[in-house]
């Protein structure tokens, strides 16, 4: 009986751990380029939910196009953010950076509650179901697991073939000796920002198509992204897009032995656990111990 | 990649984030309530809905202001039922300024109604309720909607003692808090979902296995505590006892767990917003229970946006207008008329709002139709004068029996009020329509499973 719920429980939460990857891996790029510890993460995340919704409710635009206007939107307002709240900070104390992306939160936050209200939405897509033995697979988790694919392999390909992307992952290492190279620095953080801050943009517009929200969802997607990035090493996107599949297999499984609302106080437990055990994510405890072991 | 970072800072991150997210879901300090003296709706004058029932013979002496204080949810997770319960509210106001105010022997109360938005959380009712009470000096009081709602609202009206209908609050802990000036008009929680274990037993024999999923907040939890045992009393499995988060939006864990145990009956949910969704993905899921029902959801009007989800779902209700109670059905069970008739609030609200009324509108009317009765067999509005009226009462109205418990532990508590279960169904034209299935005596169409 168990093993029926358990496929079906893995396969959903496969599913969504790719979103949740998808997620956490704005925050932790925006970390690992520029040590910003980004608090308006999950407002953008709910932008990104709310640009699909007011596309496809106030102009009929399917939710998938939306997306496009979700990515854009997501990386036009990373930009803004970063110059508006962050450049003038980039090299202060972190505290002070950290500060300043919770100030934008609020302003996110106060001017969407105006806007939309705090009560709860949902954006009106049906792609079917496949049935897989027991398991019923969703037309749009499926979608949103194969647009999440395109968007990380995307990303890749930016970060390592294109010059753009390469100029990056130069500020990323050596600020100082990427701008002796004549790399502008200011433009490649901006961006930065501004990928992370798209990447969060379209995980929320994809959850929306998923999950019903209100503008106060983008909060608990942000505590997620901050265990999974936890999980997967902080800087680390590849380790983020594990760590997203861990805590999505995690939420999924569990829930067939333990009661479902069990499940956010296991994976918080998992949070200190990791904070204390291996602090710099599973992927470089694994790495270590195979050093210790050689 | 990229360089590792700080992880000393995870420990600030965690804070800040809580702080953020108590500061999204707080008090909400940053945005002042809307003061709005509620405007009664325009009703025509072709629907004399809710008069005043008993005329005085002699002239009153003076004409008072009777202001009437509640929040509204207008945002938050209970704003559909809310709205609905506020409408009903304001069309018992405008009824009884129509009609000339509350008549009694030596005045004529004119209700004016002064409401906040409590953004359906907790902290607000408390704040806007001691704000009512102590700077807007109302004289009397309607509870928000939501049980966790009422409670917060019933304990800062008793501290002030304030005279209170609670129109949308079924929990029974509430009302066995010891209150002395809290009433009910809604039948209490732990009727709820008791009484389709009884239409299952006696319809469809062929159900054994039923699951329980229901939300965790004070009144689904009070549904299901009640429902647990009595299902097992009836000789039912239950193959699932769970409950859910409130903000919860994704029940494929639910349903994940639910699909292999296969129970033919599926009942719970909590309120409006969590049982839509719900509904919805369990038919996206092809969960092939025969039967679901669930709380607050189904009867409202607005159940019907999700399509064919709504097919078979049953939803227990607080009224109906498909149920006629009438003067003659009072007479019939030796009871006392007052108010409007099915048909006449029906036709008012529908002139008001151009839209159909489900109980929480009933409800609201109802606890209007309360404060205008005490009032008129008080002859007063003096609130003492007015609980004693209202502890004698035991009526039969649109709304179906009214009757307060006297005891001094569940004072207020309704006694006489009684729920009917309804059901969505296709019409031979293919619509989603609703139908009472239970009781027998008030049905309007046999109980249909699922497809």
């Amino acid at each position: 009986m168990n093993l029926e719920a358990l496929l079906a429980s893995s396969l959903d939460g496969l599913m969504l751990g790719f979103l949740y990857g998808l997620m956490a891996m704005g925050l932790t790029l925006i970390f690992g380029v520029m040590k910003v510890i980004n608090l308006a993460h999950g407002p953008v995340i709910m932008l990104g939910m709310f640009v699909l919704l007011v596309l496809q409710q106030g102009m009929g635009i399917n939710p998938y196009l939306g997306l496009l206007a979700a990515m854009a939107l997501g990386l036009v307002s990373g930009i803004l953010i970063y110059f508006v709240a962050l450049h003038r900070v980039i090299n202060a104390p972190e505290l002070t950076t950290l500060l300043a992306t919770f100030a934008v939160n609020l302003m996110i936050i106060g001017l969407a509650t105006v806007m939309f209200t705090t009560s709860s939405r949902s954006v009106d897509v049906n792609l079917g179901t496949l049935p897989l033995g027991p398991a019923t697979l969703q037309g749009t988790r499926l979608a949103a697991v194969a647009v999440a694919v395109v968007v990380t392999v995307a990303l890749y390909l930016f970060l390592y073939r294109s010059r753009i992307g390469k100029s990056i992952r130069a500020v990323a290492n050596n600020r100082s000796a990427a701008e002796l190279m004549g790399i502008n620095s200011t433009w490649m953080l901006a961006l930065s920002f501004g990928l992370g801050t798209m990447l969060a943009a379209v995980a929320g517009g994809l959850l929306s198509t998923l999950l019903s929200f209100t503008v106060l969802s983008g909060g608990v997607y942000e505590t997620k992204s901050f265990v999974i990035v936890v999980l997967g090493g902080l800087g680390n996107p590849t380790g983020a897009l594990i760590g997203g599949i861990v805590i999505g297999l995690l939420e999924s499984v569990t829930t067939v032995y333990i009661p479902v609302s069990w499940v956010p106080v296991l994976e918080y437990v998992i949070f200190v656990l990791i904070l204390l055990v291996a602090p710099a994510g599973l992927p470089e405890w694994f790495k270590n111990l195979r050093r210790s072991r050689s | 990649m990229f360089r590792l970072g700080r992880v000393k800072w995870l420990g600030v991150v965690a804070t800040i984030v809580a702080l953020a997210l108590t500061a999204c879901g707080g008090p909400a300090a940053t945005s002042a309530p809307t003061t709005s003296p509620t405007k009664p709706p325009a009703v025509p004058t072709a629907a004399p809905v809710g008069a005043a029932t008993t005329a005085p013979t002699t002239a009153p002496a003076a004409t008072k202001k009777l202001v009437i204080g509640y929040t509204a949810s207008q945002t938050g997770a209970q704003n559909v039922a809310s709205a609905k319960q506020v409408e009903g509210l304001k069309l018992w106001a405008a009824d009884v300024t129509k009609a000339g105010g509350i008549k009694t022997k030596d005045a004529i109360y004119m209700p004016e109604l002064k409401s906040y938005d409590d953004e359906s959380k907790t902290d607000r009712v408390q704040a806007l309720y001691t704000k009512l009470i102590s700077d807007d000096k109302v004289d009397l009081l309607i509870s928000p909607y939501s049980s966790t709602l009422v409670k917060a609202a019933a304990v800062v009206s008793e501290q002030n003692g304030k005279l209170m209908i609670t129109a949308g609050g079924a929990d029974d802990l509430t009302m066995e808090a010891g209150f002395k000036n809290i009433y009910q008009v809604y039948t209490p929680a732990s009727r709820y979902l008791t009484g389709v274990v009884d239409m299952l037993k006696k319809l469809d024999p062929s159900v054994k296995k039923v699951a329980i999923v229901n939300e965790k907040d004070s009144f689904s939890t009070t549904v299901a505590a009640a429902l647990l045992p009595y299902a097992k009393a009836q000789g039912y499995d239950v193959v699932l006892n769970e409950s859910y988060d409130s903000n919860s939006t994704d029940f494929v864990p639910f349903i994940n767990k639910l699909t292999p145990l296969a129970p033919e009956a599926i009942l719970g949910g909590g309120h409006f917003q969590d049982g839509t969704t719900f509904a919805k993905q369990m038919k996206e899921r092809n969960v092939s229970a025969k039967y679901v029902a669930l709380l607050v959801a189904p009867p409202e009007p607005t159940f019907i946006e999700i399509g064919d989800a709504a097919q078979g779902i049953i939803g227990p209700s607080q009224w109906e207008p498909l149920v006629k109670f009438s003067a003659e059905s009072a007479k019939a069970a030796g009871l006392a008329w007052y108010g409007p008739s099915v048909q006449q609030f029906m036709d008012g609200y529908q002139a008001a709002y151009k839209s159909e009324p489900s109980y929480h509108s009933a409800g609201g009317y109802a606890a209007g139709m309360m404060l205008q009765k005490a009032i008129e067999d008080a002859g007063s509005a003096d609130p003492e004068k007015m609980k004693a009226a209202l502890d004698k009462v035991d009526m039969l109205s649109f709304y179906g029996r009214v009757k307060f418990s006297v005891d001094a532990k569940t004072h207020g508590k309704q006694e006489g009020h009684g729920m009917v279960y309804m059901q969505w169904q296709k019409d031979a034209a293919g619509k989603l329509m609703r139908q009472i299935v239970w009781p027998l005596e008030a049905k309007s169409a046999d109980v249909q499973p699922r497809k």
